[in-house]
């Protein structure tokens, strides 16, 4: 079996078209994405969850996005907006802030009331309340909402090679482009472990970040994400 | 509209064959999460070991695990039987939680009354616990399903047909009408496959209607 050959080969991880190359770039979208979908989603979440206007838009957007496919937005948008980072990042990002924005707002919403009254009664007030209370309470699933995305982002970025982005993807896409069979399979086991060594690191992050008193239901909360984009509603069609 | 009227047949074709991508792996996840839930639920380890490779599998994006089974499997790099097996890990690791935890949360009391009664554990199982986990496996399977109808798509980057085809031939001749109608088609297919199994779910659990309308 010589599927792995490609991947111990050193000339492969040198120069411009090399793998530490494709990585630092896979890891430049990504990094850039998220950077942007935070900053959109978790103001517009923690606005949504604290004021509970819009809500439903909210868990209707992140369901809907699970059936919405990826390779048509981003063919779609590469179509209209052209061939560079500006396209795929506009898809990239499209992509990244439902999930940020559900996890910010269910976050938000379910800090139990009794916390906010208490700290109502200390003499906080909505800013303080939001920023000191419901903000550090959400983090759980708001960094379950950001692994997600980070999912979702790394995946469509591998994609994103077929419309002449670099990364990873490049790999798959110009390995198939030559039947170079061998490139594929070693470009897609990167892929996978780097898909999986992000997930762990945002782990050991939500462990590092959250307050040890949340930490039960983070585990609980956190492995859940998985089945349900927002914990507690039913999925797709009802709220689409 | 133009070009959707004038590739009607071959639109049709690509529907049945994203069908038939999407669909099967949706009913032997299912199957298989069954048994494995049903393992999982027994002991805290198997649990944990369940669970965690269940994570680990569904953290491996698709496009790479397309190109990665064929080494597993030993088939050709565009063999079909890739795509279907992919998309049957994805479902299989999404539901195997789902199933435990439906399984968990049957209530012992009734568990105990169908001892009572006589019942063996198969039977138990198969006639009391089973029918009990019905709606929570059954929110879990439309998450997969939409999910995975979704997830064809991304195939056509390596060659595989179905819809996606209409992505990557819209965008290499530059037809966008051919790409709106795909993601249009795609989100059609998805809304109708979760409002059947929604309906299915009403057909086979009539006493959560009659709970409900007791409510009324």
């Amino acid at each position: 079996m010589n599927a792995f050959g490609w991947l111990f080969d050193p000339s492969n991880w040198t120069g411009p078209q090399g793998v530490p190359q494709r990585l630092v770039e896979h890891l430049g979208y990504t990094a850039l994405t998220l950077l942007i979908a935070v900053i959109i989603a978790v103001p517009l979440g923690a606005w949504i969850g604290h004021t509970g206007r819009g809500g439903f838009l909210v868990v209707g957007l992140a369901n809907g996005l699970r059936a919405l496919p990826t390779l048509g937005l981003l063919v779609l948008l590469v179509g209209a907006i052209g061939i560079g980072l500006l396209g795929p990042l506009v898809a990239l990002v499209v992509l990244a802030v439902p999930p940020i924005l559900a996890g910010t707002y269910a976050g938000v919403r379910n800090v139990d009331n009794a916390v906010v009254d208490a700290a109502k009664g200390m003499g906080m007030r909505g800013r303080d309340v939001l920023f000191q209370v419901e903000l550090p309470n959400a983090l759980p699933l708001m960094i379950g909402g950001i692994r997600s995305a980070l999912l979702q982002v790394l995946s469509t970025a591998t994609i994103a090679a077929f419309v002449a982005l670099g990364g990873l993807g490049r790999f798959i896409v110009d390995g198939l482009a030559v039947r170079d069979f061998g490139q594929m399979i070693g470009g897609s086991v990167l892929v996978a472990a780097l898909a999986i060594v992000a997930d762990l690191v945002l782990a050991g992050l939500q462990k590092l970040l959250v307050s040890p008193g949340l930490q039960a239901a983070a585990a609980q909360r956190g492995a859940r994400r998985k089945l349900r984009a927002v914990p507690g509603q039913t999925p797709t069609a009802e709220a689409a | 509209m133009t070009w959707v009227l004038g590739n009607l047949p071959l639109i049709g074709d690509l529907t049945l064959e994203h069908l038939a991508f999407a669909l099967p792996p949706v009913v032997l996840g299912l199957l298989l999460a069954i048994p494995l839930g049903w393992l999982a639920n027994r002991t805290r380890v198997g649990r944990a070991i369940v669970i965690n490779l269940a994570g680990l599998l569904y953290t491996v994006p698709s496009l790479a695990l397309f190109v990665i089974l064929p080494v597993v499997l030993g088939t050709g790099i565009l063999d079909p039987l890739n795509v279907i097996v992919a998309l049957t890990v994805y479902t299989l690791a999404l539901l195997v939680r789902t199933v435990a935890d439906a399984l968990s949360a049957v209530p012992g009391m009734v568990i105990d009354s169908a001892t009572a009664m006589g019942y063996r554990p198969v039977r138990r199982f198969l006639a009391v616990e089973l029918p009990l986990s019905i709606p929570v496996v059954l929110a879990g399977v439309r998450v997969a399903a939409v999910s995975s109808i979704s997830l064809v798509t991304v195939g056509s980057v390596i060659g595989f047909g179905g819809l996606g085809k209409m992505f990557t031939d819209g965008f290499q001749r530059d037809i966008p009408q051919e790409i709106i109608a795909g993601i249009v088609l795609v989100l059609v297919i998805a809304l109708v496959v979760d409002g059947l199994l929604l309906l299915l779910g009403r057909a086979l659990t009539p006493w959560t209607q009659v709970r409900a309308g007791a409510n009324r």
